[in-house]
């Protein structure tokens, strides 16, 4: 499957802003990403093993933080995974 | 750094500040990521007006919602652009960041535009670049922007942001 990679994130992945994986979960697409890109995993994760507060994890149109069973959701080949850091602020 | 656009992107930028006044509008600025005689220039091609989710207090918050930012995202790359930077406007407010923009930012690299609002009509509008490398050493610092005559002649703006917003 394809996760997209923010500008934020690529010099992380060696510039490329998309990565393809082979796995059969949200879970094991995100740990092949880590796995192949080391340093990745400190931006999205707190020292802990949370996914950060800001960065939000998109399987296709739905966030992965709401899918009944989170990262251990299924995936297949067409999938795209999205990692969105969050847009807010104030005056 | 600088940031560059049209001045039909500026001024549409500044209009929906007005048009939301008293509340904060937002929204995304795609198009390129540009390295000039080492200069970094973001380049923008087109504004994608967002809603607003802080209704709660839309006078002083903003808040893109994931959602609508992934098919903002997904449809920029399918048309060769990308996310480059965003922009929120100030009712009443200096067009300066505040703690809570920096809390909140996140996109290193980006742009980062506020327009001042001022009893409805646009007045100061400043553009800030989140540079740094990780959220611990990020930092926002002044740039330029610099507003050319015309949009990219070889460059059509599509409907996308009714679109992602639907
Ligand atoms: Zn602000």
């Amino acid at each position: 499957m394809k996760i997209e990679i923010p500008y934020p994130l690529r010099p992380y992945t060696g510039n490329q802003s998309a990565v393809n994986v082979e796995a059969g979960t949200v879970a094991e697409a995100v740990s092949g990403l880590t796995s192949r890109y080391p340093d990745f995993q400190k931006h999205l994760y707190t020292p802990d093993g949370k996914l950060r507060s800001f960065v939000n994890l998109y399987l296709n149109d739905e966030d992965v933080r709401y899918l009944p069973e989170r990262e251990g959701t299924a995936v297949n080949e067409q999938d795209t995974l999205s990692i969105i850091p969050s847009i807010a602020g104030g005056d | 750094m600088t940031l560059r656009l049209s001045v039909q992107v500026y001024d549409a930028l500044r209009q929906h500040g007005e048009e939301t006044y008293p509340h904060e509008c937002c929204g995304v600025l795609l198009g390129h990521f540009l390295e000039e005689a080492g200069r970094a220039v973001n380049a923008v091609e087109e504004a994608v007006r967002a809603g607003n989710t802080r209704t709660d207090s839309a006078h002083n918050r903003y808040n893109i919602a994931p959602q609508e930012l992934v098919k903002i995202q997904r449809a920029a790359r399918e048309r060769g652009v990308e996310i480059v930077g965003f922009y929120h406007s100030h009712p009443d407010h200096p067009a300066q960041w505040s703690p809570t923009d920096f809390a909140e930012a996140h996109w290193i690299g980006c742009s980062y535009v506020i327009t001042a609002v001022e009893e409805g009509a646009a007045r100061v509008t400043n553009s800030f670049r989140l540079a740094g490398t990780r959220e611990e050493d990020k930092a926002f610092e002044d740039e330029a922007i610099e507003v050319t005559g015309q949009l990219d002649p070889g460059y059509e703006p599509s409907p996308m942001g009714d679109a992602a917003r639907k």
